[in-house]
């Protein structure tokens, strides 16, 4: 009974209180009705539609979001598949590795590009780079890091890895850091595939629909990040009849199946906003109380600085400005968020909002300060002009 | 199999490790081979202030790096491969510190002549 109740909440913990409370339930009915003819039977049912009623009121999100509410159907994960590429991104994204071997690594050996592209992609020079993947590959071999894909008590923490590494490798390709172009198509390809193939690989894993959902809805948008000179462009300025919505579909179908038979990941949650943001019709009437709502959850499961600056940005569109400068300056005097140029640049963004544009522009200065992107310097000394106009 | 040494490291506190550790220490052995690994050899290490460092000709009182946990013991196990080796590793019993694990190129121990 209580392995079909936990097959439904994905948690022992839950799972024992539902059972709780149906043996509770059985002791009222039962007096009144009768014992039932298959009193096991009617528990384990009891049990399971508690778990499922504990998980619907567990989580405002899910009365929003009534498919982060598992279907029964959804049995669990089938036995990882031994194939080679599989064990071998594994391998790559092993944590006994320092972040950025894991990615140099994966790109070199799992994507099969070549160490001068990958020197070039991370903007460091190819002896360094070289010099990284000797002495990665050289723990693997000395440390005996093993070529296999982990046992299913281990899964779930090496493919975070896995998935983070990929997301990286997207997010670099995506708003690379320095130089002149801001999307490095290159990238974000080879992200896509590896995304794409994980996929296959695992195909009952629900953050690893998470996370090609996830590119999928950021991708479908890459033709209207900036015009045609190249300057960068806000969602809201953005041509939303030029998204691509071949791959919002499929990242829309993609979120169901992460958010569906369990509780949400980081990455399912962070897929569900992007879509909710690649299906509104304008920004403004974007959802962006359930944007918030998702932020909410994916801020108690993953409290990260960064997650709550981009809630405060959901924030200010439900609340207003005013509330959501407030978060942005506990961030601020939190420090943690020190040199991340999206934090003075979001407060900028806010203060304008407000009318304050002497602090706005002093935000934007600080913001352009720590760009070392061409395109996004341009957009900010763009903004800055804007806020001295006025 | 491969050879790997724990190294661990505690915070040190002035007193005796706590009855329950010595006794978790000396189910160790036993614990690792029963998920298919072997420790080799132990070694227990008096507390730091025990220590005396060499550095070229200078003598000083202290361990040869000053750090927060201090190394108080080493032991070297057998396991097929990393994550067994980690698998083992976690089983070590830890009050206020935690282990490193490393690859051996080589152990030996001299026979008497």
């Amino acid at each position: 009974m209580l392995a079909a109740t936990v097959r439904v909440t994905r948690d022992i913990d839950a799972a024992e209180e539902a059972v709780q409370d149906a043996y509770v339930q059985a002791l009222r009915t039962w007096a009144d009705d009768g014992v039932p003819d298959r009193p096991g039977a009617w528990l384990t049912t009891v049990s399971r539609r508690n778990a499922l009623n504990a998980m619907r009121r567990g989580r405002t999100l899910a009365a929003k979001l009534p498919l982060l509410v598992g279907s029964e159907g959804d049995e669990a994960v089938p036995d990882p598949i031994p194939d080679d590429r599989l064990r071998l991104i594994f391998t790559c994204c092993h944590p006994a590795l320092a972040r950025e071997a894991q990615v140099a690594l994966t790109l070199r050996l799992v994507c099969g590009v070549a160490t001068p592209d990958v020197a070039q992609a991370f903007l460091v020079a190819e002896a360094t780079m070289a010099a990284r993947l000797t002495r990665a590959k050289k723990k693997i071999s000395a440390a005996r890091i093993p070529y296999a894909v982990p046992g299913a008590d281990e899964l779930p923490e090496r493919l975070e890895a896995v998935l983070t590494v990929i997301h990286l490798l997207y997010a670099t390709g995506h708003t690379a850091h320095s130089g002149e172009d801001l999307v490095r198509d290159d990238l974000t390809a080879r992200a896509l595939d590896l995304a794409r193939m994980l996929r296959l690989l695992l195909p009952a894993d629900r953050e690893v629909a998470g996370l090609l959902a996830l590119l999928l809805a950021h991708h479908a948008r890459r033709a209207t990040r900036t015009d045609a000179g190249g300057r960068l462009l806000r969602l809201e300025e953005q041509d939303r009849t030029a998204w691509d919505r071949d791959l919002i579909a499929e990242a829309d179908r993609l979120v169901v199946a992460s958010l569906s038979g369990g509780p949400p990941g980081r990455f399912g949650l962070q897929a569900a906003i992007a879509a909710l943001h690649a299906e509104a019709p304008s920004y403004e009437r974007t959802d962006w109380a359930q944007i918030r709502t998702l932020y909410d959850v994916l801020l108690g499961l993953w409290p990260s600085p960064v997650v709550a600056l981009n809630r405060a940005v959901a924030v200010s569109m439900v609340d207003g400005p005013n509330a959501a400068l407030a978060e942005v300056e506990t961030l601020e005097r939190d420090g943690r968020l020190a040199g991340y140029r999206y934090l003075p640049a979001t407060k900028a963004d806010l203060l304008h909002r407000l009318g304050r544009d002497g602090e706005a522009a002093e935000a934007y200065r600080a913001a352009l300060a720590l760009s070392g992107n061409t395109a996004e310097q341009e957009f900010l000394a763009e903004r800055l002009r804007f806020t001295g106009s006025r | 199999m491969a050879q790997y040494a724990v190294l661990i490291f505690e915070r040190e506190t002035g007193a005796e490790l706590p009855p329950e550790s010595m006794a978790a220490h000396g189910r160790l052995p036993q614990r690792i081979a029963e998920q298919g690994g072997r420790v080799v050899a132990g070694l227990a290490l008096e507390p730091s202030g025990t220590a005396t460092a060499i550095r070229g000709d200078l003598v000083t009182d202290g361990p040869f790096i000053e750090t927060k946990e201090a190394l108080a013991g080493v032991f070297v196990l057998e396991a097929r491969d990393l994550d067994h080796a980690l698998a083992l590793a976690r089983l070590t019993p830890i009050v206020d510190g935690g282990v490193e694990v490393r690859p051996l190129t080589g152990f030996a121990v001299m026979e008497e002549g």
